[in-house]
């Protein structure tokens, strides 16, 4: 075989490589969305799930789902920024640095289900709260943060120098430097990798299994105190995400329409995250046409 | 006249201009000072949580051997998981750790070739169109959550593979092929970054001595390239090591040791999810529950170094 005629074969194999990997794509999203779709209407996203009859909804696990990211968020993002203020800004190359770095690392790499575990020892038994949606974003935000500071660390870096350098010119100090100069122009980034991120923690299940937990009280959408047990607002209720909802309507539920219900969410899951995706990169380059003035 | 003894009279008033300096100073250095407290505490915190999720999951795993005696070569050799049976309880864990490493390595082989071609796809074959289309591909796989891939294997390639290929469809190999296509992005990404970012003389120099698109990439993109690679394959296997509930939908979860890729398996972490949940917590069952949560601590643990290794060769 010349090297002509291997030549051709490779790049046809690279080819079929590439038309594996996009019908695995489109297999994919053709199958939720064909079968979700037509289970989705209003009366699926507003009904409560049932555990036993046909027809059950999903209108508690989509707030539930939206409810903890809110909270991850509330609690991820300055904790986040603030670490990748440090690492861009105050940390100085050494052995602390470095250590804070691998720290970082090893979050990043640790299976959701350790860190799922980590917060059942830790907000679930250790603090004697019990499955929580406050458990649940504790442990959503270890598994989160890791990203949101490489983000926002990345983005201070990346803004120019000289806008770092003209603010310190004129004798303001770092940190008001910091507040006013680099994070307004790093915020961008910092806002599109957070949505992102967003999209990545909507989609968890593993993580809240054992912390946020497999059910949800009756709620009662009137009740907006945030210390009753019914109220959905009330962070030290046990909250079932859609994610999770449905592993559990698939390994452990009694319900006769399985195949509906999980379709349907799925279907929800995969279209939130998908709007996630977007907004990110719509707003991205949103911003980046203002910046630059181009078109 | 009397306009200077004004202004005279109003500074006399304030205190010395050095006074005044010094303390407005000292207020300057107030907010630099909080500043520099605040985002060193969020550095404290990232590293307390790391330490203290080693820490408690270190001791909560080793309760097991230490408390309940369980032996950990028993642990770690016997084929036998029987923690119910109370006259004579066994804890052997070789199958799940066995089938961790069975996915993970099978995954790997699956997803590297696709992942590393897709890259070279991208990169080499059709770097302008090629890439418009994979990019947006492989980060929308990016976004599917773990359990629509498990979903999906469950009603789609689990009676698939019960009807064509045989066995009960809950398999190794069916957890093979979830994780394949989950780790596949990661794969790709990373493979994508390690080949476009080679130095474009490398394929100039390559393609002058008259060699062809296929001989420079064997010959001279992929060694070249190759720390890296090995890289994005390894952190493919991370991932995947670590995965639980779209695995734990279709792979069975048995206790016996596979024989065969279409036999019924479990791992360590299809394990901990299915039985977490329902054993006491404090009780030998329980306690071992955690020593296999401690392993894949350790195995992340060591993934990381891995890839350390892998990146301090790269930079030779």
């Amino acid at each position: 075989m010349n090297s002509k005629t291997a030549d051709r074969i490779a790049t046809g194999v690279f080819i079929t490589i590439a038309i594996i990997i996009i019908s695995i794509l489109v297999g994919l999203f053709y199958y939720i969305l064909v079968n979700g779709l037509k289970h989705i209407s209003l009366e699926f996203l507003t009904t409560p799930s049932s555990n036993v009859r046909a027809g059950g909804g999903i209108r508690d696990q989509l707030f539930n789902s939206f409810y903890i990211l809110f909270i991850t968020m509330l609690i991820a993002l300055p904790l986040g920024i603030g670490g990748g203020i440090y690492m861009a800004e105050y940390a100085k190359p050494g052995k602390i640095t470095d250590m804070v770095r691998s720290c970082i690392e090893v979050l990043a790499s640790l299976p959701s289900i350790v860190i799922g575990m980590f917060g059942l020892l830790m907000f679930v038994n250790l603090t004697g709260w019990g499955y929580t949606i406050l458990g649940g974003a504790l442990a959503l935000t270890v598994f989160n943060l890791p990203v949101i500071v490489r983000v926002s660390e990345d983005a201070i870096r990346a803004v120019p120098r000289e806008l770092k350098e003209g603010s310190l010119a004129l004798g303001i100090t770092k940190w008001h430097t910091i507040k006013t100069v680099l994070l307004p122009s790093a915020f961008p980034s910092i806002l599109t990798g957070a949505i992102l991120a967003a999209g990545r923690v909507f989609g968890e299940a593993a993580a809240l299994l054992f912390t946020a937990g497999l059910s949800t009280p009756r709620l009662d959408y009137a009740n907006w105190n945030p210390f009753s047990p019914q109220s959905p607002l009330n962070i030290f209720r046990p909250a079932e995400t859609l994610a999770v909802h449905i592993w559990s309507v698939n390994t452990q539920g009694l319900i006769p329409d399985v195949e509906e219900v999980s379709n349907g969410s799925a279907a929800v899951l995969v279209l939130s995250v998908l709007v996630f995706n977007l907004l990110a990169r719509w707003i991205g380059s949103m911003i980046h046409k203002k910046a630059t003035a181009s078109k | 006249m009397t306009y200077f003894r004004g202004v005279w009279c109003i500074m006399e008033k304030l205190e010395p201009a050095k006074d005044r300096l010094l303390k407005s100073k000292k207020n300057w250095l107030d907010g630099e000072i909080r500043g520099r407290i605040l985002v060193i505490l969020c550095a404290v915190i990232m590293i307390s949580a790391t330490i203290s999720i080693t820490i408690f999951l270190g001791s909560k795993g080793l309760q097991s051997f230490i408390k309940n005696g369980v032996s950990l070569i028993e642990f770690i050799t016997s084929t036998h998981w029987n923690p119910t049976n109370l006259a004579k309880p066994e804890y052997g864990a070789l199958p799940f750790i066995f089938g961790s490493f069975a996915v993970t390595l099978l995954s790997a082989l699956v997803a590297a070739p696709l992942g590393i071609g897709g890259a070279i796809f991208m990169t080499e074959i059709a770097p302008s169109w090629g890439r418009k289309i994979l990019q947006p591909v492989i980060e929308l796989l990016v976004g599917i959550p773990s359990v629509v891939y498990g979903f999906i294997g469950l009603t789609i390639l689990v009676p698939f593979i019960r009807e064509h290929v045989g066995g009960l469809g809950f398999s190794l190999l069916s957890g093979t092929i979830v994780l394949s296509i989950m780790i596949l992005p990661t794969v790709t990404t990373i493979a994508t970054d390690a080949m476009s970012s080679l130095p474009k003389n490398l394929r100039e120099g390559s393609y002058a001595l008259g060699a062809t698109r296929w001989q420079t990439i064997r010959k001279v993109l992929i060694p070249a390239a190759l720390p890296t690679l090995l890289t994005a394959i390894v952190l493919g296997m991370a991932r995947a090591f670590g995965e639980a509930l779209a695995v734990q939908m279709v792979i069975g979860n048995v206790r016996d040791l596979p024989t065969s890729l279409l036999d019924a398996s479990a791992t360590l972490t299809t394990i901990i999810t299915l039985n977490m949940g329902h054993t006491t917590y404090g009780s030998v069952e329980n306690n071992t529950l955690w020593s296999m949560g401690l392993i894949l601590l350790i195995m992340s643990f060591a993934f990381i170094l891995l890839i350390r290794y892998l990146s301090s060769r790269r930079k030779m």
